[in-house]
Parts: C-alpha cells; sequence; structure tokens
C-alpha cells in the first residue's frame, strides 16, 4: 500500500502544486477584502471567471491577427496577464464602488446577499456574451506551452516514478510565486501596504490618521481583484478550457483555503491554498488505495472538507491566523 | 384601463372560438363515416426547438416534416389530408408534458414523433399512454422508456444497456484490451453506461483495474488520470459528456497517456474535438446513430434534406424521417383495418407496435413486445484527426 502511494507521489506533489497555486492566489483576494471589511466578497470566484474569460478572448483575437504567431509566446502572454489584470482590477473598484460601499453601514447579511448577486450576475453576463459571440458558452482558447517535460525521479530512488508536466504548468507556479512575493513585499514594505494594515485593524482610528480609508479599501478591490483575472488567465493557459461556472467550485475551495489558513492573513492563505491542492490532489490518487476500494476519488473534495473541518475544530483561527479579541 | 378590458374580451373570445372550432373538429372526425374527403390527421413532433439542443431537436423535426410531405399524396388518395404538429419540449419534462396533455385533447392528432431526452420523453409518455397516443422516438436511449411496458411506446434506437457491452465487445475483440479503466461522471446517465460496460468487459475476461468517479463542473482531473498512468491500463473508458471527456482526455495525453479512450453518444459531439483539440486522435465513441452518408439510401436522403431545407444533415435527421415513416406505415395500416374510416388512437398503436419488417434510411425496424427495435445497432465511431464526426469502424446488431 505504502510502496503505491509512494510510486506515484511525485506526480500527486507536481499536479497539487500547480492546482494548490490557483487556490493559493484566489484565497488571497478572500483574505484580503476579509482582513479589511470583514466581507466574504462571495463574487471574487465569478472575477476569477471573468479574468479567464477576458484572457481567453484576447488570445483568440490575437490568433486572429497573426500576432500570436509573430511574437514569441511568453510575451505574448505577458501582454495578456497585464492587460487582463488591469481590466479585472478595475472591475473589483466597481463592484465594491455599486454593490458594497452603499451598504457599509448595513448588516454584514445583506452585503453576503449582494455580494451573491453580483456573482450570479456576472457568471450570466458572461454566458450572454459568450452565447452571442460564439454560439457556445464552453469556449477553449489557443493551445500554448505543450512542450511536456518530466523530472526523473525514478533515477533518485526506485520507488519513486517520474513527474510528468507541461510547460504551462512551469508558467504558472512561477507567475503564481512572483505574484505572491510582489503582493507580501507591497503589504509589508511600503506605505500604502502599512496604510492597508492599518484600515484593516481600526478603520476609524486609521481615518483620524489622515489615512483615505476609501481609497485604500478601492485599492485593496483592485489588487485582489487584478490577482484573481491574472490567475483566470493562467488557469485558462493550464486547463484549455473554460466555462461561465468555473469560478463557483474554485472560488469555494479557495475560500476554504483562506479560511484553513487563517482568514484576513495573507501568508496563510497561500500556505491554505497550496495545502489544500496537494491534499486534494493525493485524495483523488490514492483514496481508493488507502480505504480498500471503498471510497474512490469521487470523494477527494470530501476528504479535503474533514480534514479542514478537524483543524477548524482545534485551531478555530486557522493554521497561520492569530486569535484576535472582538474589536471594541 | 379600456385597452386592457377589451384586449381581455378579445383573448376570451378567441379562446371561446378557439373551444368551439375544436369542439366542431373532433365532432366532425368522430362522426365522420363513410369516405368523405379533407378529414384532417394531424402528427405531432415534440423535440426541443429552442434552447441548447435546439439543433438536434430541430433536425429531427424537419426529418419528420420531410417524410410526411412525401406520403399526403398516399394518403389523400385514401381520403384524408396529412398535417404536422410541431411542439418545442425545450428540452424541459414538464414543457413535454404540459405539451403532451395539448396533444392528448386534440383529436385529430394520431400520432407523436419525440422526443430528444429521454428525461423529457419518460414522464411525456405517461400522459401518450393515458390518451392512446402512439409515440415513436427517434433518440431515446434510457432503458426506462420502454421498461414500463408502455403500449403506445415505441422507440427505433438501441438502448443502453446495449450500448456499453457493444462498447466493450469492440474494445476487447477488436481493440484487444486486456486491462481496462473505467472512469465515470457519477450522473445516472454516465454511471449507468459505464457500470453496464463494466460487467461486459468483466464477462468478457477483461481485466478491471480501477473504477473512478469525477465530479461534473471541475477542470482538474490529475487526480484520477495519476492512478491510470501508475496501473498502466490499455484502454480507458469514460462513462459521461463531451465536456468532462475532452478535458479528461487532453490532460491524459499530457501526461504521456497514449493509449486509447473511449466513451458513449455522450462524446458524440463536436465541441469534444474543440476542446481536446489534436488530443482527440485515437478516441473511440459508442453511438446509437448511424453515420448517413454511409449508406445510398443515406446519401440520398442527405440530398433531398438538403434541397429542401438548405441544411445539412445532424446526427438525428434520419432517426426523425424514419420514426416519421413508421408511424406513418402504422397508421396506413390502421386506416385499411377499419375500412377507410378514421381509426382510431387504440387502432393506430396498435398497428404501429406490431411493424416486424420495415426498411428505413438508416435503420431497418421491427417492435418487440415492449416497444424496442429488434434491428437497432450501435456504431462505432474513431477520431483519427481533430475532425467531427468520427470515421465510423464498425457497427453491433443485437
Amino acid at each position: 500500500m505504502l510502496a503505491e502511494i509512494l510510486q506515484s507521489l511525485p506526480q500527486v506533489l507536481v499536479d497539487g502544486i500547480a492546482l494548490g497555486a490557483i487556490y493559493a492566489v484566489i484565497a488571497l483576494g478572500y483574505t484580503m477584502v476579509y482582513g479589511i471589511l470583514e466581507l466574504i466578497n462571495f463574487a471574487h470566484g465569478e472575477i476569477f471567471m471573468t479574468g479567464a474569460f477576458i484572457g481567453v478572448a484576447m488570445l483568440i483575437l490575437m490568433t486572429g491577427m497573426g500576432w500570436l504567431a509573430a511574437m514569441p509566446a511568453i510575451l505574448a502572454l505577458i501582454l495578456v496577464l497585464v492587460v487582463t489584470s488591469i481590466l479585472t482590477g478595475f472591475m473589483g473598484v466597481g463592484i465594491e464602488r455599486m454593490a458594497y460601499r452603499p451598504l457599509r453601514n448595513s448588516p454584514k447579511l445583506i452585503t453576503l446577499i449582494s455580494a451573491i448577486g453580483v456573482s450570479f450576475l456576472l457568471q450570466d453576463l458572461v454566458r450572454f456574451i459568450t452565447e452571442y459571440k460564439r454560439g457556445n458558452y464552453i469556449l477553449t482558447g489557443p493551445s500554448m506551452f505543450n512542450e511536456k517535460f518530466s523530472i526523473k525521479f525514478s533515477s533518485i530512488s526506485s520507488s519513486f516514478s517520474d513527474a510528468f508536466f507541461k510547460t504551462s504548468t512551469l508558467i504558472l507556479i512561477i507567475a503564481v510565486v512572483i505574484m505572491m512575493i510582489g503582493l507580501d513585499f507591497f503589504v509589508n514594505k511600503t506605505k500604502w501596504g502599512m496604510a492597508m494594515r492599518a484600515v484593516a485593524q481600526d478603520r476609524e482610528t486609521a481615518s483620524l490618521m489622515s489615512i483615505n480609508v476609501n481609497k485604500v479599501i478601492s485599492l485593496t478591490f483592485f489588487i485582489g481583484s487584478a490577482l484573481g483575472g491574472a490567475t483566470g488567465v493562467l488557469f485558462a493557459v493550464q486547463y484549455g478550457t473554460i466555462d461561465p461556472y468555473i469560478g463557483f467550485i474554485l472560488g469555494l475551495k479557495a475560500f476554504t483555503a483562506a479560511v484553513l489558513g487563517g482568514i484576513g492573513n495573507i501568508r496563510g492563505a497561500m500556505a491554505g491554498g497550496l495545502m489544500l491542492g496537494i491534499l486534494e490532489m493525493f485524495a483523488a490518487a490514492n483514496l481508493q488505495i488507502l480505504t480498500g476500494g471503498i471510497f474512490g476519488a469521487e470523494y477527494k473534495d470530501v476528504f479535503a472538507f474533514a480534514i479542514l473541518i478537524i483543524v477548524l475544530i482545534f485551531k478555530p483561527e486557522g493554521l497561520f491566523g492569530k486569535a484576535v479579541t472582538e474589536k471594541v | 384601463m379600456g385597452i386592457k378590458r377589451g384586449l381581455k374580451v378579445l383573448a376570451a373570445s378567441a379562446l371561446s372560438l378557439g373551444l368551439l372550432a375544436g369542439c366542431n373538429a373532433s365532432g366532425g372526425s368522430e362522426g365522420g363515416s363513410g369516405g368523405g374527403s379533407g378529414k384532417v390527421i394531424k402528427i405531432a413532433t415534440q423535440t426541443p426547438l429552442s434552447g441548447g439542443s435546439a439543433t438536434l431537436g430541430e433536425s429531427i423535426k424537419l426529418g419528420a416534416q420531410l417524410a410526411l410531405e412525401e406520403n399526403k399524396k398516399k394518403f389523400e388518395d385514401l381520403g384524408y389530408k396529412l398535417q404536422l404538429q410541431p411542439y418545442d419540449d425545450q428540452a424541459d419534462p414538464k414543457k413535454g408534458v404540459a405539451n403532451a396533455q395539448l396533444i392528448g385533447s386534440d383529436k385529430s392528432i394520431l400520432g407523436v414523433v419525440g422526443h430528444l431526452n429521454s428525461g423529457v420523453s419518460i414522464p411525456s409518455s405517461e400522459v401518450y399512454e393515458k390518451y392512446k397516443v402512439p409515440m415513436v422516438s427517434p433518440a431515446n436511449t434510457a432503458t426506462e422508456v420502454t421498461d414500463r411496458g408502455l403500449k403506445t411506446v415505441n422507440r427505433i434506437v438501441a438502448r443502453d444497456d446495449f450500448q456499453g457491452p457493444a462498447g466493450a465487445d469492440f474494445a476487447i475483440n477488436k481493440l484487444g484490451a486486456k486491462k481496462i479503466f473505467v472512469i465515470q461522471d457519477k450522473t445516472a446517465y454516465g454511471t449507468g453506461l459505464a457500470d453496464a460496460f463494466k460487467k461486459a468487459a468483466e464477462d468478457a475476461g477483461a481485466e478491471i483495474l480501477g473504477y473512478e468517479g469525477i465530479t461534473v463542473g471541475e477542470k482538474d482531473f490529475n487526480g484520477v488520470l495519476t492512478q491510470v498512468l501508475s496501473k498502466k491500463p490499455d484502454l480507458v473508458f469514460f462513462g459521461g459528456l463531451y465536456t468532462e471527456g475532452g478535458q479528461l482526455i487532453r490532460q491524459a495525453r499530457d501526461k504521456g497517456i497514449d493509449i486509447p479512450f473511449m466513451g458513449g453518444d455522450g462524446m458524440d459531439s463536436s465541441t469534444l474535438v474543440e476542446i481536446a483539440g489534436d488530443a482527440v486522435q485515437n478516441v473511440y465513441y459508442t453511438s446509437v446513430a448511424a453515420d448517413a452518408s454511409k449508406s445510398s439510401d443515406g446519401q440520398a436522403f442527405s440530398s433531398k434534406y438538403k434541397e429542401k431545407f438548405n441544411k445539412n444533415v445532424e446526427s438525428y435527421s434520419a432517426y426523425g424521417y424514419d420514426s416519421m415513416s413508421v408511424l406513418l406505415k402504422g397508421l396506413e395500416a390502421a386506416i385499411e383495418g377499419s375500412d377507410g374510416d378514421l381509426p382510431s388512437r387504440e387502432k393506430v398503436a396498435e398497428e404501429v407496435r406490431k411493424i416486424q419488417d420495415f426498411q428505413g434510411v438508416v435503420t431497418k425496424v421491427g417492435f418487440d413486445d415492449i416497444g424496442d427495435n429488434k434491428f437497432a445497432k450501435v456504431y462505432i465511431y474513431k477520431f483519427s484527426e481533430a475532425k467531427y464526426p468520427g470515421v465510423q469502424e464498425g457497427e453491433i446488431s443485437k
């Protein structure tokens, strides 16, 4: 049993890190907004989805005009990433301005419902536009970065098998690492980052210290949504096909990852995302072996969420969260 | 206010007029004795004409329309005027049942060609049975459609519990697969098909290395594929639809899994090719629909269809045509049996079920006692390049 699990471990790790990296960046969006507003922005999964659609639309457009063949693929991807993240960033700011700010002093349940409303609105809007333009709401982008690699784990020890992946996996992981380090630097080392942390700690006092609270909140939404949109593009390049409903399940899992790491904690969200991705992949590959064929791969989510519940029972503030006392 | 009231009055009067007209029509046809010409017989079609599967639904309707128009002359000689009455079931069981009630209450409708979806067919046919309206389905594969033993329900395509074993037979005997990995999508369709395949494959002596499930709507199936990679099967069977199937195939090829994949009619879609791209090579699928361009009859039908509607045939166009032809043959027999009088629906249903040896464009039709077609076949297609549809590799009959 153990030998079998060990055998597939390298492959599980590679796939798990790729999926986990996506969860981690989306989880950042949830955790940043929650840290500042104590609002669960359920529309964040849909911002990710919209980013994926904008990115694929741009790639299709560029292919049609022959640009994609003319420039190096990596340059095209960076261009698409930048444009998409700016667009989704402004979208996030707009959503906050219209759907959350007017409700900022209402009970939390009201903003939650507003967030769910926005997410349905975005799903159907994207579906309508895609169906109108392409006749089908399932969209497949041009295939890029398809070169395959394998890491020869078997040469280290015969109890491992080789891990296969493609260039896009590598690009995804590198891009996510750059985004996470950048954000960490921004929040911890810059003036605006300090303002964000101040508003997160106490909005009223921060405003007395001549911090423009609304601006800081807008900035938070911009960064979170830009990262989400960029991840959408990376997701579309990695998995090829997208539909308007990808944001729901992924968003839910990323939210879980944020809770797992301690919601409101940026480094926690990154760790939580990675953990959830690897856990899920491990469960899908090994549940049948572990349970002697009683449970199959279809129960991977149950497995991951059960672990989440256990963590929350014993450490309700999440793995990396600090136990906060209620603000007075 | 005035306009509103006026509208109401108008609507009410239109409704009552309609009712009166309905009474007249039915009264006339029931009381019609002797061979008075111009009596109207309507045949309904019920398929999705709007929404996601409208292309398939419309192709069935157009096929049926073509068959009806070709038979018009014959029925005029018998003293009846044939008419097509298309209904849109929107692939929605509720809508299908509501339409079925309308069909049941329109006494001049003597038969139904439909539906596309088994899920709509099953509840709607309960209503047809109540009103004794014979139904011939061009596309339903769920076993439950005929397993209820209703007198009015017939189909001309193969059943799901035939499709799975047919696939298993092909995989083992033609492709030489000995070790098989089965994946299903946990839906009624996917699990049913995968189970039928698995059982038949085991009976034929193949080894099932794994039986795993995936979740509809997810995009990352690498975990399951890692198992496939480590178990090294000869073939992967997937019970599910083209969206997940396409992703699964694509991700498998990325992992270097180059063995053949196989699926059911849920994979029979051009979207599969769009999603999987070049990875679709070496993928087989079973389908209940024959490739019309394979036979000379089918080619003649395709060109007739193209000429009349200026559209290319879809997989079920010819099945719509054949369903209508079978229904009209039953109707003709019923009219002859009643000496030219308008036959009862019961009589038509009886005559349709009695058909044993009818050669259609794509399929031969002979019904058994629960309404399944004894001559229904399952067809095997293969993608050797990223182009839809695949190439027909073989056909399997019972």
